[in-house]
């Protein structure tokens, strides 16, 4: 009896080894440091080569299409601005529009462009710019 | 009609409280009058909420602006069906909606269970009432969907209401996404049942076959539901998003995921203690953690605490949210450690060559995906907590580690079904694996001999083969085995082996859908792409395919302006379809959205978007093909089917009801004194 759980718990063990292996190396090619924009240039030459996601609102009128699906923008966020050149493969979100709030992941050139290559983005509410003016209240 | 909706959730408020303290009082008591109060009242809670979601539902129709839930979420040229839509399309409103399905289900759950289960039901209505109070407590005082919009003037704040509304998201405005978060929810919410009956086995001290009884069905709906809406949400991501993926290891993906997960391993432990008694502790502590998982899952779509790309917007009630999350986990913990003497095995397991030993491998490779799938999600969480700098990891960790997982529970798919209960003999293990283990290699050899060099991809494949011939095998030797026995024809000897045990045979039948989603993902290995910016006339080549820019048009309706581009595709020269991907700009959201067009085939799809116009009046077109993706989709229709197969009551099933109503009158006879009266 105590072999067959001994026998069970070692392909157990075996099974955790391996995917926690997996897990460690897969950890060293993936993972990406969330950064602000102030921190980012902070960082300096510290920051290249290091995966970032960073995140800021769209500069209104800062969009530009190129050829080859390649979008350039500019993103903000408390006051200090970051321009983002994106190479990825895929097209950028329809979301990605004026005032929206974007993610974008990717590395620090030495030119101080980001070059992403994912940019996710969500679109701000209408009602927010109002409601930070103090316009409109809810009751 | 505000004033309605607010003051049913209120009164929720009062009678779910009422229905919690006379469930349990009347245990306590022992008195029958009161539980069946508690049951009225949880009963009473099912008809307010249908009246508070109706409100809301109202306000829409109207096209009330006055209130800031209907500004944000519609706008009066939404079609009907849309208006609807907009009940879930926000954090306020779908969470009122969650709420409704919630009681609706206690409600149900109630009804039916009311006269059989008589000694689980005070506690089963308590903890239904407590969720209700809960969930409830949020609707009402943390995102209430009444709010209505004001104006601050020099004489104060004025009621106001904008014009037309902001309309629903443009991305909503779809057939699949307006069904999808309801199905998903179903699931979810379902998980309730299953959970507040396990309290109630572990609160009343009767932890035999009553409780799963009695719950096995809502567990196979609520599952099917979630694994429904997941796929839904795919191919919604798919046909909509214009980014030529189904799945993304998204936050919000994975938060309906990590449910199914535990869900899929409880329906299958669950046998074990059906056919052995053994595992008792761990089911308890799988439909727990499902449930919990379900609420977690809530919790971190609409908390912000994962940034995400479908998350609602950051709400302030992530710490309400974490209490009940904690508490329930802290009950659940401590009726378990309390019951731990009683939840003991009757049986241990007997050999690693076994179906039972096949079943804890199954458990556990669910449950290591489902950590890693959970650990990954909370990365940015953990890293800032451990490490103090917030990191995160993408799509590519969680390939990583989940694929070998899943082809490990592919291969057990295959294997574990073939293995004899208790122990399997060699010549048994050689006499079932024979044909499997030939056609399988078989595969693996062909398509490697045929140019394919993708490892996974070629495991895949073989493994998908070894289950196809193992389920095959099953139906087909107990179809032999029948037509013998009864001397009718094959197929009818088919089904009538399906229908004596549905849940073993709507099992393979489920298997061999997850089969085909995993052939179908299988094929992702094969993706191509190209990108590029085309004049009219030009083509672009991938695969295979030309695909040709005829020229471009625009228009407009009320809900939307649109640019489309003109594409022939042909393959070898022919010309297989002329398709229009379009990119629309809503008006009242000021939104684009891509349309994007596919030309989809068995084999594969040739899935186009058209990305923008360059200042040159060029195009920018992309163009995927994607082998094998209809395979998901089909796969998830197989599935579909499969389990309602397993729900048709087969003799087996019956077999179990009269053994727990034996046991109950067992209970009863030795208990001496009837203090429940059993109807």
């Amino acid at each position: 009896m105590h072999t067959k759980k001994l026998k069970f718990i070692v392909g157990t063990i075996v099974i955790l080894g391996a995917v926690l292996a997996l897990a460690i190396t897969g950890m060293e090619e993936s993972k990406a440091y969330y950064q602000t924009v102030p921190e980012l240039k902070a960082m300096g030459v510290k920051a290249e080569g290091r995966r970032i996601r960073v995140a800021g609102d769209v500069v209104v009128g800062s969009i530009e299409r190129h050829e080859e699906g390649v979008v350039t923008f500019v993103i903000d966020y408390e006051g200090e601005s970051l321009p983002v050149r994106y190479v990825g493969r895929g097209p950028v979100p329809d979301t990605l529009v004026d005032r929206a709030q974007a993610v974008a992941e990717g590395t620090l050139e030495a030119d101080g462009t980001f070059e992403a290559t994912l940019v996710q983005a969500k679109c701000a509410s209408k009602y927010e710019a109002a409601y930070e003016e103090g316009k409109i209240v809810t009751e | 009609m505000h004033h309605l909706g607010n003051f049913s959730l209120m009164a929720i408020l009062v009678i779910a409280a009422y229905a919690v303290i006379a469930s349990l009082l009347g245990v306590k008591r022992g008195s029958v009058k009161l539980t069946k109060s508690g049951e009225r009242a949880l009963l009473a809670c099912t008809a307010l909420s249908t009246t508070a979601c109706f409100s809301l539902v109202w306000l829409l129709m109207k096209s009330d602006f006055r209130f800031e839930y209907v500004a944000s979420y519609s706008n009066r040229e939404l079609p009907f069906f849309y208006k609807l839509a907009s009940l879930w399309a926000g954090n306020d409103g779908s969470l009122l909606f969650w709420s409704w399905l919630m009681l609706l289900f206690s409600g149900i759950a109630v009804v039916t269970n009311r006269n059989k289960n008589r000694e689980l039901m005070p506690y089963v209505v308590a903890t239904l009432g407590a969720a209700a109070l809960f969930f409830t407590y949020l609707n009402y005082f943390v995102t209430n969907p009444f709010g209505q919009l004001g104006i601050i003037t020099a004489a104060g704040t004025e009621s106001w209401a904008p014009v037309d509304g902001r309309g629903l998201n443009p991305l909503l405005q779809h057939p699949i996404m307006a069904i999808h978060p309801p199905i998903l929810y179903i699931g979810y919410v379902g998980f309730i049942v299953p959970f507040a009956f396990c309290i109630a086995a572990l609160a009343s001290g009767r932890l035999g076959s009553e409780w799963i009884a009695a719950t096995r069905r809502w567990t196979l709906v609520a599952w099917f539901f979630l694994g429904t809406g997941i796929i839904l949400g795919g191919r919604w991501a798919y046909v909509e998003l214009g980014w030529g993926g189904y799945w993304a290891w998204d936050p919000v993906e994975n938060a309906a995921f990590l449910p199914w997960l535990t869900g899929t391993a409880y329906l299958h432990s669950v046998i074990i203690q059906q056919r052995k008694g053994m595992l008792k502790i761990w089911n308890v502590v799988l439909v727990a953690a499902t449930y919990l998982l379900c609420v977690f899952g809530t919790f971190l779509t609409r908390s912000g605490i994962v940034s995400s790309v479908h998350a609602f917007a950051e709400s302030d009630f992530a710490q309400i949210f974490l209490v009940f999350i904690v508490s329930a986990t802290v009950l659940c913990t401590g009726l378990i450690l309390y019951r731990l003497p009683q939840l003991k095995s009757e049986n241990e397991l007997d050999s690693m060559v076994s179906r039972e030993s096949g079943f804890l491998y199954n458990n556990l490779l669910f449950l290591v995906a489902a950590f890693a799938v959970l650990w990954g999600t909370m990365y940015p969480v953990l890293s800032e907590a451990l490490q103090g700098e917030k990191a995160m990891v993408g799509p590519a960790w969680f390939n990583k580690v989940n694929v070998p997982i899943f082809l490990g529970l592919l291969a057990l798919t295959g294997i574990g079904p073939l293995l004899a209960w208790r122990k399997s003999s060699f010549e048994s293990l050689r006499r079932n694996f024979t044909w499997p283990l030939v056609l399988s290699l078989a595969t693996a050899a062909v398509l490697f001999a045929f140019g394919m060099r993708h490892g996974y991809a070629l495991i895949t494949f073989a493994l998908s083969m070894l289950v196809t011939v193992t389920i095959v095998q099953e139906f087909h030797k107990g179809a032999l085995t029948r037509k013998a026995h009864k001397g009718t024809s094959y197929g009818a000897a088919l089904v009538d082996l399906t229908l004596v045990n549905t849940q073993r045979y709507g099992g393979y039948i489920v298997h061999f859908g997850i089969v085909l989603i995993f052939i179908g993902v299988a094929g992702m290995a094969f993706d191509s792409d190209v990108k590029a910016d085309v004049s009219p006339g030009e083509s672009v080549h991938v695969s295979g395919y030309d695909v040709k820019l005829l020229g471009m048009k625009n228009g407009e309706t009320p809900n939307y302006e649109w640019l489309s581009s003109e594409l022939e595709v042909s393959k070898n020269g022919k010309v297989v379809g002329v398709y229009e991907p379009q990119k629309h700009l809503y008006k009242a959201s000021q939104q684009p959205t891509s349309e994007v067009r596919r030309h989809a085939t068995w084999v594969e799809d040739v899935y186009l978007v058209f990305g923008s116009t360059t200042a040159e009046n060029k195009a920018t077109i992309q163009v995927f093909v994607k082998p094998l993706v209809r395979w998901v989709w089909i796969g998830g229709i197989v599935m579909f089917l499969g389990t309602v197969v397993t729900l048709v009551p087969d003799r087996r099933e019956l077999k179990l009801v009269q053994r727990s109503k034996a046991e109950a009158q067992q209970r009863l006879a030795t208990k001496g004194k009837e203090k429940y009266e059993v109807a």
